[in-house]
């Protein structure tokens, strides 16, 4: 099929950039997104052109790493997956496809497609642990019993990969699936109560110095979320900050 | 080769490591204060091993080339990790654990090492568990488990189809807590390109900042490489796509000793090749060999009539299929290691049985799990002479909740739904068994240079079983490496902290600036792409599953030529001081170009068919691999010296006191 | 300190202030219904709004106080928000991940205040120059009459019902989301919603009914 690509083309984090228009033919329907992205960088080397730069490494939707905004749309048309994972039987011949990176204050461009997630780095930096040594001696990993239900709820608020769709979905830019999920995770398990209640107020502090907007419950994090993590987690983070903060 | 000292500890094998760990030098927690550690890469091993070290007081600089730590290729790992709990009380012990390990590895591993990985391996999950990594659990609020190719016993711990990215959260965790407290410094985006040695030490390193392009130098008292392994060599593997050899191979170079390199894990169910625009595969977890059954048909003209299309596998009869794994290994059925699987699939397919349109694929079906969990529900239900229809929608719904995320996975990529239709399945590159030669401290031939992980050849002999890798980066990193290196570190710490300007920095410095230039300077006819796909169809048409004299040697040709016609006319646009994709990519097949000459050279020269390692001039005649114990049971470390094909060959026997070396049968 | 200054506070505010008015409009509507269906009933209920001493004094403050809060807590996280966007993006299918209504809770919240600023002329100014500037004696039986004259111009009450179109949509987001804020997540939360769902379709219906029914059914003398 034939392409007709708008693709934001920025030298580095100081240039302005540009959307550029490119046309790209034989794309196939069994190609994935990135791949079709491989063609054109191809096609640019070739004629002398430098290749977009974009941001992938696991190419099975596990690492987070691409971050692509395809047609208004995190990671693209498709629910519940990355934009690797994204296929181009999603699109027709002759489609036209805006792509462009992640916007936020907080993911500055690096070049092109690339921004820099540091800050959700510097988010779990500020509190997404637990406090135990390796060297120390933990105790058996069976002497805790965790109710299946919170363990799964723990797990599913875990699968977040830190992609940052839940930031370039939402009309505000703001962090709150992302933090909220590491809150959880832990919140909902034996071994990170101790902590709770200074792990929330430090992440949520960090997550607000990064710049990022404030939550107005729109819902569109949860929709664009390639691992569906839920809405229910910044309700907990809410809960978890108003009772750490009451209790001071 | 009076070099090769594993410096494996003396006594019983259950006490080596207490011993070693009791009579080790340590290095006291006020010095430690005052010792630079930098770890490269930041995947479980290294990632553990960073957090450890921090925790221990050490200063440690960590270095990835991704934009977070976090993101390290360990977090792909779907299935599980091993550990000898016994929580299900179905016999497992840490000599199980050790025995299946040495033995699924086809007797190529070192026996102290792997005793010592079974050993830490309960310590793991405690750990874990400790840091908050939520495995899967029964209803009873206990850690549940589930089984692996290669044993008998369920020893794998999971957390469904992402155990990976969960332990590796959990060492990025630790990680940050040590951010947080200023004992890690993390360099993101950031490649190692060179080791530097001062004195014949390993004390720092030289690295390429990717978002501006500068070259910076620094300095350490001991280097730990943790970058991971090689597979990438093969251009599509199961591998992301920036997996590269860059810090082993300039390690390598610089003085360590590579071992086994042609040691590979061919895995057996990845989502099959669809066209030649393909950049990566992608792997079905080996957990789905619990409930699937691998299935090719029994008549060459059925296996015609599905590939044209003209038959749907789900109007094979029972009696024309052929569950290929359960006939040869009625013992072990499905559940065989990598290895065999992989193997028997390519027999398969290279018999002209295979199912897609090229005819390299074979089924992976869950029709009778399906109807088993099925009626096992509706019975437990108390439901009376359910028709099939019900049986079915029972039982899918069990298989999703156990495999619901890698199935949804499957039907994005292949657009067709795994419930109805059985998965295609073919095997793929996924993890190299070989890598640094390390001694039982986990120290290279370099003294101050230590490799962890997959980066190292240590714990997985010629072949891995599955769960392990996970187990083995996490044992090296939290319970191995950290104790092992205060053993050298101790005579340092009067040494002060390492100066970068001197002479041997200034020369790697040079040396890596070099050769960026040179990488810029091709004629510019090929993109890095080509020569890396080129590359690749090699090694996976002559170094890949099965091998022979022959063809190996005409590799080994063919990759020097393309070395150098690489050199000459490859294409890298843009610039050296800014962000360049096609300039990393470019000094990382750069290395492939020389390694994949030594893995031939290795595989050649490895007259023995043992673990992924298959030499088509050594094999039974039912086609199962033939060990040659006597001349072939060493380590092969290679010495780096000038072009690959000239590399030296050193050996370490492998003696095995505690176990019998047997021949590996699954039947 | 910390709850005032973090972004999770001004949500807190924006709820904890976005549900007593809430309970306002609970409380309003119920007045307003008696205007339809017992003018006596209204007259006496408007009266004791009027010249109680505790709703004069007390609850009006608050409740003026309520709102300032609630749009100027919605102003300052409208810029904050704009700003943690600061280079848009050139295509953005908002519409594809959150329905209109939450998505433009400024504008609604806009109109309802231009719309308040409608009322309270009609209303709260004309009570005051009635009370406090004319110093008018004290007459029960006024407001019936004065409400229903108010929606004799059908412009009155077209913007009226419009406005009440949009204080539903605020609401529809806005009273559901009150819960999500404040991290009520149990059992009940489900029944929350749909009744703040309920509560943003019926209210603002009955206002809007009120408004057409007396345009429609003047006092004729």
């Amino acid at each position: 099929m034939k392409l007709y690509l708008k693709i934001w083309r920025q030298k580095d984090a100081k240039s302005k950039g540009a959307m550029v228009d490119y046309t790209l033919d034989g794309v196939e329907e069994d190609m994935s997104f990135l791949e079709m992205l491989d063609i054109l960088n191809e096609d640019l080397i070739a004629k002398g052109e430098e290749p977009v730069e974009f941001d992938h490494d696991c190419r099975e939707g596990i690492c987070g790493t691409c971050s692509l905004m395809i047609n208004g749309r995190p990671h693209g048309p498709d629910s519940l997956i990355t934009a690797c994972q994204l296929h181009m039987r999603s699109f027709n011949d002759g489609d036209e496809i805006v792509i462009e990176p992640w916007r936020a204050k907080a993911f500055p461009v690096i070049k092109d497609l690339i921004t820099d997630r540091s800050a959700f780095d510097r988010i779990q930096q500020a509190g997404g642990y637990i406090s135990v040594n390796t060297s120390g001696r933990p105790v058996d990993a069976n002497a805790i019993p965790i109710e299946k239900e919170h363990a799964d709820d723990s797990f599913n608020a875990a699968t977040c990969i830190g992609c940052g769709a839940c930031v370039a979905a939402c009309k505000n830019a703001s962090a709150m699936l992302f933090t909220s999920a590491k809150v959880s995770q832990f919140a909902l398990l034996p071994q990170g109560q101790v902590e709770a209640a200074e792990r929330v107020q430090n992440m949520v502090r960090q997550m607000d110095l990064e710049g990022f907007g404030n939550c107005t419950n729109t819902g569109a994090c949860e929709v664009e979320c390639p691992k569906g993590i839920s809405l229910e987690n910044i309700a907990r983070m809410n809960r978890e900050y108003l009772s750490a903060t009451l209790k001071g | 080769m009076g070099i090769l000292n594993s410096k494996v500890p003396s006594g019983p094998l259950a006490d080596k490591w207490t011993k070693h760990k009791n009579e080790i030098d340590l290095v006291n927690p006020a010095n430690k204060r005052n010792i630079d550690i930098i770890v490269v890469g930041t995947g479980l091993a290294g990632g553990s091993a960073a957090a450890t070290l921090a925790e221990l007081g050490y200063n440690v600089k960590t270095f990835c080339y991704q934009d977070s730590p976090r993101r390290a290729h360990s977090i792909a790992a779907q299935g599980g990790v091993n550990a000898a709990k016994n929580y299900q009380g179905d016999g497992d012990s840490v000599y199980r654990l050790f025995y299946d390990t040495i033995k699924g590895g086809d007797y190529r591993s070192r026996e102290a090492n792997v005793y010592r990985l079974a050993e830490v391996s309960t310590n793991i999950i405690d750990q874990c568990v400790a840091q908050g990594v939520p495995f899967a659990r029964e209803y009873g609020g206990l850690l549940d488990n589930r089984s692996f190719g290669g044993v008998l016993v369920s020893r794998t711990f999971y957390a469904k189809g992402q155990t990976g990215q969960q332990l590796l959260l959990g060492a990025y965790a630790a990680m940050n807590r040590q951010i947080q407290r200023g004992k890690i410094k993390s360099y993101t985006r950031h490649e190692m390109l060179d080791l530097v040695l001062v004195d014949g030490k390993a004390r720092g390193i030289i690295a390429r900042n990717l978002v501006t392009g500068e070259i910076e130098r620094h300095s350490a008292h001991a280097v730990v490489i943790a970058s991971g392994g090689y597979g990438n060599l093969f251009y599509l593997s199961t591998y992301c796509m920036g997996a590269n050899v860059m810090a082993a191979w300039r390690t390598h170079k610089k003085g360590a000793f590579f071992a086994n390199p042609c040691y590979t894990q061919i895995h057996p169910t990845c989502i099959p090749v669809s066209g030649d625009h393909q950049s990566k595969l992608t792997l079905m977890s080996e957990s789905l060999r619990n409930d699937g059954r691998i299935w090719v048909p029994k008549k060459l003209e059925d296996a015609q009539a599905i590939r044209e299309g003209r038959l749907k596998p789900t109007e094979l009869a029972e009696e024309d299929r052929d569950y290929y794994l359960e006939r040869r290994y009625p013992a072990f059925g499905n559940l065989v290691p990598r290895d065999v699987a992989s193997r028997a699939a390519k027999e398969r397919c290279d018999a002209g049985f295979g199912v897609n349109k090229t005819g390299e694929a074979v089924y992976l079906d869950f029709d009778s799990a399906i109807m088993r969990y099925g009626r096992e529900k509706a019975m437990t239900s108390g439901m009376k002479d359910p028709d099939d229809k019900t049986i079915r929608e029972l039982g899918e719904k069990i298989v999703e909740a156990k495999y619901g995320n890698l199935f949804q996975m499957y039907e994005k990529i292949v657009d067709e739904n795994p419930y109805k239709t059985p998965m295609k399945i073919y095997p793929a590159v996924h993890y190299t068994m070989g890598g640094l030669w390390v001694d039982y401290n986990l120290q290279t031939t370099i003294p101050g240079c230590y490799a962890a992980g997959e980066a190292n050849f240590s714990d997985h002999g010629a072949n891995r079983l599955g769960a392990s890798a996970l187990m083995q980066g996490l044992a090296d990193g939290y319970f191995v490496l950290p104790y092992t290196i205060g053993d050298y570190l101790s005579d340092d710490i009067r040494t002060g902290p390492i100066p970068t300007d001197s002479p041997e920095f200034d020369a790697a410095e040079n040396d890596v600036r070099e050769r960026i230039k040179k990488l810029m300077s091709g004629s510019g006819i090929h993109t890095v792409d080509y020569y890396h796909k080129k590359l690749g169809k090699i090694m996976w048409n002559k170094c890949g599953m099965s091998r022979n004299a022959k063809e190996l040697e005409e590799a080994m040709e063919e990759i020097a030529a393309l070395r150098k016609d690489f050199w000459e006319n490859v294409k890298v646009p843009g610039t050296p001081d800014s962000k360049n994709q096609e300039l990393e990519k470019a000094g990382r097949v750069a290395d492939f170009l020389e390694l994949g000459e030594l893995f031939a050279k290795d595989a050649l020269h490895r007259n023995e068919s043992c673990g992924g390692h298959f030499r088509e001039e050594y094999q039974t005649e039912e086609g199962e691999a033939l060990r040659d114990d006597e001349n072939f049971k060493y380590v092969a470390a290679w010495e780096y010296a000038g072009e690959p094909k000239d590399a030296k060959l050193h050996k370490e026997d492998l003696e095995y006191e505690n176990i019998k070396v047997k021949t590996r049968s699954y039947k | 300190m910390s709850l005032i200054k973090s972004s999770l506070a001004r949500k807190y505010v924006m709820a904890l202030s976005g549900l007593f008015l809430v309970i306002f409009l609970i409380l309003h509507v119920t007045i307003n219904l008696a205007s339809v269906f017992s003018p006596e009933f209204f007259n006496e209920a408007s009266h004791f709004m009027g010249y109680n001493p505790l709703v004069q004094f007390l609850m009006q403050p608050i409740l003026i106080a309520g709102v300032i809060v609630h749009f100027v807590m919605g102003f300052v996280l409208e810029i904050q928000n704009r700003k943690a966007r600061d280079v848009g993006y050139v295509k953005y299918n908002g519409a594809a991940n959150a329905p209109w209504a939450s998505r433009n809770m400024i504008y609604s919240g806009l109109v309802v205040l231009a719309f308040l600023a409608l009322h309270f002329y009609d209303f709260w100014v004309h009570e005051m120059t009635y009370k406090y500037i004319e110093a008018n004696p004290q007459d029960p039986t006024r407001y019936y009459a004065e409400t229903v004259e108010k929606f004799a111009p059908v412009w009155r009450t077209v913007l009226y019902a419009v406005s009440f179109v949009l204080l539903g949509l605020h609401l529809w987001h806005g009273f559901a989301s009150s819960f999500q804020s404040m991290g009520v997540n149990n059992k009940y939360t489900a029944g929350f919603k749909k009744f703040a769902k309920i509560f943003a379709v019926v209210v603002p219906l009955a206002f809007a009914f009120i408004a057409v029914y007396h345009h429609l059914n003047p006092i004729t003398h």
